[in-house]
């Protein structure tokens, strides 16, 4: 069975009907399928409720029968009766042939519908910018995959069906009911008002107490998961009995909670069972009456058979039965809305917008020494730069050659953390940012591969301005190692090839060799095809790093963007790790935020941010000789972070 | 059974548990009293009243059956109610003891457990239990004793009639125990795949920038769309068969109605059985049916909770291996630290030791230093002297006593340690400090935050002691939250103090600024300080090298250097373009 989660907070869609109409909009494409769907339930309910309807004719024909063989003593012929049962049979055949390629094809366009939207969601969560992921949590994005997810499930797959069938059994059954009896229908339809008051009453009070009860254990599955994660602590601190107290207090109020969203939630099966129960008595009542009366005086208008009474009370049932679905499912249609609303918000997002046309090509040059494009690929690179006012297209080596002028920037406008910052960084050169954290190291290299948008001045790569460039291609021509390496599940050599897709196994290996990360690689299980699961968890901070460096190596960039890793990593890994480093830093332009003293030192530039400002620059000797802050840092023997 | 052990822990709310199923029967009764009373009426009332024109018979009829619809409603009203006080009650009870065991876990018993698996244990697991015996209450007893009145009250209509239901009940049985059996493990099969696209998701997330920067987002939507078809492919699989329920459900219902309208219409042409018996038994009949299927859902997802009771089980069963002693010591009287011949082991295997023959002796107030590469032992050696584990061989010694004869909250209390793997909590930052020290006062809040150099951040904040946190306190910088977290040990005033890279993260100027508070402000307390910078341990009275689980040298900086290769090592490396 699919897992029935905790109960799930009914949040209030925002815009109920444009939600629901573009969550019908999602089954569009299997038009003609729901059609069929709905001629096969049209099907089903109609035979349902008919069959029943048979029983009138059937008993009726039993009446005549046995009342023949009481006069006559001579067993009666049964083809009316066997012709009866063979139609009712034969119907009941049909229709479940059809109620199974209902369910059938139901199933496949659900799943099909899930599986759309999974996608679509992914694809555009991907273009999304860094920006959005900034300002929403992993567990807020996650739970639109899972929890809102599930709720789409739950609509497509039974909600939506069900109440189709609901609709459609309400309206066979108040049909063969009018032609059993009208006064009984009367009496049925006019107890109607009052299950449906009652339904909706219960309904709002249930919902209105799983809201409460939601919210409650929200409150305390915050406190368990928080605690848990830091149980620790909480023992080194002997913090066990506040901790217990506190979790006592939340556990009962989600018993309070819950009790009450549970009690209102069990009344409305007995109720709206007894009502039926109550509905099927006084039918029953003013049946057997109308039959009693009745008897006397076949042509009066409230003349009535028992067979006809027989058969209109299991069609109580079958009228009744839809309602109070309807009403259940009422909860469920408001859940999958406040789902649906908070997948499409994602949808609805704007994904990065690139407006950048120069691209990168590979290139040849020919016998005078232009450049051209290039079909193959010739480890030459050139940006191709597409001019609209005369319609020629220039090429332009790429060489790596970065240029920052009077560049002003804020994460968010009112607050600038980034302050007239200039640079320039020729081919092959190494640029280190030195400074404290929130110096505004990192964002500089976020800003150059476009993570993030300039507000003032201008970034040239090559002499072109980078927002004229795709940034795709911007960002392949930057190799980046982030100081949290990422990596994937997946094999060794898969992550490394995540570089440069497709990276044959040599360049793989030669790439690990530069990096320095051969070596322990050969040590893993099953060397390169030793899987990793969880981040890599199952290696160490140091490796995870060295793998990092290999990723960058294979892609084979000529700007490089390190971020030096500050956590605790031992000195022989680190050892292992500059060495890596350098080997990978040979020849390119690099941009390292440094925090060992050997990277600065023999950088071509180094910068002292503070604040947001370059306060200082200049080559090592430079800085020494100016005697400021990269001097105090510098001969205070203190690391740089 | 594991189940029933867990109700003990309905406690006080073991009476609802047991009214439930007892209203259950009161309302399943009238329901079935129903059917039999309509027949009666039907098929005796009518014709006499007929004869006679009189209608009270009828009324009175009526007016028994309109009764007991509503003491049924009563009743079905008062199960519900039971059910939710029982069951949540229930629920509530098991989660306190859970998280009441986690609670007296030791640092082994949380290894055993990963921390996510707890969480689902006292989540998840605690949630489906609840569910399994609100389920259970409400239909375990009213279903069986439905589904056995409607035997007999069928029987009594007809007992002839009666094969048809020995038909088709056991084909039902065997049907849903087909499909169910061939889903379940389909499904399972799908939750794996399920996990593993969340996974992937997850993975996304965290490694959005990796993803940007290589240009690989066209990568990753492939590998996505492979994992999504994945999961339909196995949903649809295992849904396939369930789909099979409802029309298997419907043939046989109806099957039994043609028979019962042909065996039971041959009898009333006969004389044998009238027309409102006849519904009657029709309604039974269905109601058998039914209350069969219900039961074998029932039993569905009693199976289904089974992992998760044996979860909760697991839980609750683990033995908590430190414990306090009888006739605790509950004065530590100083803080010096003694190991004698200490072997440890995480698994307690003697002859495979993490930590092994460990013989040291630290004097009060004095400050040591603790260096070595990864896997070295370095936290292991640290984390016996609170007792976090119990050794494997030898003894620790604190204040001149071993360990063991201390009541654990006086030891930890004078023993603080700031953990590599630190954590704050939500709340504010006051909240979070007084968990050094309830009753501190702002003043000392704040002597404590200058001398782990975060009083200037902290004021940096338009709140600031009064800032909030947030879970896991993600609005502070790794930085920040590693002088939290000084802070808050040094709220405790313990007579030795540990921290475990407790600075890895602070840049080295504020991590010089603090070892100089410690110094001044803590000259009594003893201090241990675990550094992969050679620089944060250099000024230390006394330097620990630690190599392989073992003690390779110990003695000052300049002894140090002078005798012992390893420290020169990583002194040299470290301190490389510096000259």
């Amino acid at each position: 069975m699919p897992p029935h989660g905790p109960m799930k907070a009914p949040a209030k869609p925002k815009d109920m009907k444009g939600t629901f109409k573009r969550l019908l909009s999602l089954m569009a494409g299997a038009k003609h399928k729901l059609i069929l769907v709905l001629l096969c339930t049209v099907v089903t309910t109609g035979v349902s409720s008919f069959g029943i309807y048979l029983l009138q004719p059937v008993l009726k024909t039993l009446e005549s029968l046995a009342a023949e063989y009481n006069q006559t003593g001579v067993w009666p012929a049964m083809g009316g009766l066997i012709t009866l049962l063979s139609l009712m049979a034969g119907m009941y055949l049909v229709s479940i042939i059809c109620q199974y390629s209902a369910n059938r094809i139901m199933m496949m366009v659900s799943t099909g519908i899930l599986n759309r939207v999974r996608k679509n969601m992914f694809d555009h969560m991907e273009d999304l910018p860094i920006r959005y992921f900034d300002g929403h949590t992993h567990g807020e994005i996650m739970s639109r995959y899972t929890n809102d997810t599930d709720t789409l499930r739950e609509f497509f797959s039974s909600t939506f069906p069900q109440a189709a069938s609901s609709l459609l059994s309400i309206l066979f059954a108040l049909f063969f009911m009018l032609r059993l009896s009208g006064w009984l229908t009367l009496l049925v339809v006019l107890l109607m008002p009052l299950m449906m008051f009652i339904t909706k009453t219960i309904g709002a009070r249930s919902g209105k107490n799983f809201v409460a009860q939601q919210k409650a254990v929200g409150a305390l599955n915050g406190y368990i998961e928080e605690t848990i994660e830091g149980q620790r602590v909480v023992q080194v601190f002997c913090h066990e009995e506040k901790a217990l107290e506190e979790f006592g207090k939340r556990n009962e109020d989600v018993r309070v909670a819950g009790t009450r969203a549970h009690t209102f939630a069990g009344l409305l099966g007995p109720v709206m069972n007894n009502l039926s129960h109550i509905n099927y008595v006084l039918t029953t009542l003013l049946g057997v009456i109308m039959i009693i009366v009745g008897k006397g005086n076949p042509t009066s208008i409230f003349a009535l058979e028992i067979a006809t009474l027989l058969a209109f009370l299991p069609m109580i049932r079958q009228f009744s039965q839809p309602i109070s679905n309807l009403a259940q499912q009422f909860n469920t249609v408001m859940l999958a809305l406040a789902g649906a609303e908070r997948v499409f918000e994602i949808m609805d997002e704007p994904v990065e917008e690139d407006e950048g046309y120069v691209t990168l090509v590979n290139a040849k040059k020919d016998e005078n020494g232009n450049l051209t494009e290039s079909e193959t690929r010739t480890g030459l690179w050139a940006w191709k730069h597409p001019h609209t006012a005369d319609g020629s297209v220039t090429y332009t080596e790429l060489k790596g050659d970065v240029v920052l002028e009077d560049v002003t920037f804020g994460y968010v406008p009112e607050k600038t953390v980034l302050h007239n910052i200039s640079l320039y960084a020729r081919p092959g050169e190494k640029i280190a940012f030195v400074g404290s954290t929130g110096a505004g190291k990192t964002t500089i290299t976020n800003l150059i591969n476009r993570f993030y948008d300039i507000q003032g001045g201008k970034i040239r790569y090559d002499g072109i301005n980078i927002e004229k460039i795709k940034k795709d291609d911007l960002r392949r021509s930057l190799g980046m190692v982030l100081q949290d390496t990422h990596l994937f599940t997946g094999t060794v050599k898969d992550n490394i090839r995540y570089g440069k897709l497709d990276a044959t196994d040599e360049e793989i290996y030669k790439a690990a060799k530069i990096a320095n990360a051969d070596f322990f690689i050969r040590h893993l299980p099953q060397g390169y095809d030793t899987m990793l699961t969880g981040d890599g968890a199952n290696l160490s901070q140091g490796q995870r790093q060295l793998l990092a460096i290999a990723r960058a190596a294979v892609a084979d960039p000529p700007v490089l963007i390190l971020d030096e890793a500050t956590s605790s990593i031992d000195t022989r890994t680190e050892a292992l790790i500059e060495k890596g480093m350098d080997a990978l830093m040979n020849g390119r332009t690099v941009f390292v935020i440094a925090h060992r003293l050997s990277t600065v030192r023999n950088s071509q530039a180094i910068m002292v941010l503070e604040k947001g400002r370059i306060i200082e620059r200049g080559d090592h000797d430079d800085l020494i000789a100016q005697q400021g802050k990269y001097y105090q840092l510098y001969t205070g023997m203190f690391e740089l972070s | 059974m594991q189940f029933f052990r867990l109700l003990k822990y309905a406690g006080k709310y073991k009476k609802y548990l047991i009214l439930c199923p007892l209203v259950m029967i009161g309302e399943v009764v009238m329901e079935m009293l129903l059917p039999m009373l309509t027949a009666t009426l039907i098929d005796e009332v009518i014709p006499q009243s007929a004869e006679t024109g009189n209608l009270s018979r009828v009324l009175l009829y009526g007016g028994l059956m309109l009764l007991m619809s509503v003491i049924s409603m009563g009743f079905g009203m008062a199960g519900s109610r039971f059910s939710a006080l029982g069951g949540m009650g229930f629920s509530r009870n098991l989660r306190q003891a859970i998280f009441e065991k986690v609670q007296k876990y030791s640092f082994k018993n949380i290894d055993k457990f990963s921390t996510a698996s707890l969480v689902t244990r006292l989540t998840t697991d605690v949630n489906q239990t609840q569910m399994v015996v609100m389920m259970l209450v409400r239909m375990a007893v009213r279903s069986p004793i439905m589904m056995v009145m409607a035997v007999v009250m069928a029987y009594r209509m007809n007992p002839t009639m009666m094969p048809i239901l020995l038909v088709a009940a056991p084909i039902l049985l065997v049907c849903i125990i087909v499909i169910m059996s061939k889903a379940f493990p389909r499904f399972q099969i799908m939750m794996k795949k399920y996990d593993a696209l969340n996974a992937s998701v997850q993975e996304n997330l965290i490694g959005i920038r990796v993803v940007k920067a290589f240009v690989r987002a066209a990568h990753e939507k492939e590998k996505f769309e492979a994992s999504a078809d994945d999961v339909t492919a196995t949903q649809r699989a295992a849904e396939k068969i369930v789909i099979w329920n409802g029309p298997i459900m419907s043939i046989l219902m109806n099957a039994c109605v043609i028979a019962a309208l042909w065996l039971g219409g041959n009898q009333i042409i006969g004389g044998h059985m009238q027309m409102g018996a006849l519904s009657s038994f029709i309604t039974y009949m269905m109601q058998i049916l039914m209350s069969l299927m219900m039961l074998s859902f029932l039993f569905v997802s009693f199976v289904m909770a089974r992992a998760s009771i044996t979860r909760i089980c697991e839980v609750l069963d683990e033995e908590v291996d430190i414990k306090n002693p009888e006739n605790a010591v509950t004065e530590v009287k100083d803080g010096s630290i003694v190991f004698e011949n200490v072997g440890f082991s995480y698994a307690g295997d003697k002859e495979n030791l993490v930590l092994e023959n460990v013989n040291l002796t630290i004097h009060s107030g004095e400050t040591i230093g603790i260096i070595g590469g990864t896997g070295s032992a370095k936290s292991t050696l640290v984390s016996l002297i609170p007792r976090l584990y119990d050794v494997t061989l030898g003894k620790v010694l604190v204040g001149g006593r071993d360990v063991r004869e201390y009541d654990m909250h006086a030891l930890r209390d004078q023993v603080a340690m700031v953990l590599q793997k630190n954590v704050l909590f939500s709340g504010s930052i006051k909240d979070n400090l007084r968990w050094g020290n309830e009753n501190a006062t702002d003043e000392e809040i704040v002597a404590a935050c200058q001398a782990s150099a975060a009083d200037d951040f902290i004021r940096s904040f338009p709140e600031q002691y009064d800032m909030d946190l947030g879970q896991g306190g993600v609005n502070v910088s790794g930085g920040q939250k590693q002088r939290l977290c000084i802070a808050r040990a040094l709220l405790k005033k313990p007579k030795i103090i540990i921290f475990d890279d407790a600075t890895s993260a602070v840049d080295t100027a504020t991590d010089a600024r603090i070892r100089e508070a410690l110094r001044s402000h803590m000259p009594q307390t003893t201090k241990l300080i675990i550094a992969q910078r050679i620089t944060s341990v250099m000024d230390a009275d006394r330097i620990m090298v630690l190599d392989d689980g073992k003690i390779m040298d110990f003695g000052t900086h300049d002894e140090l250097m002078n005798r012992c290769e390893i420290y020169k090592e990583v002194y040299t490396s470290q301190q490389k373009g510096v000259a």
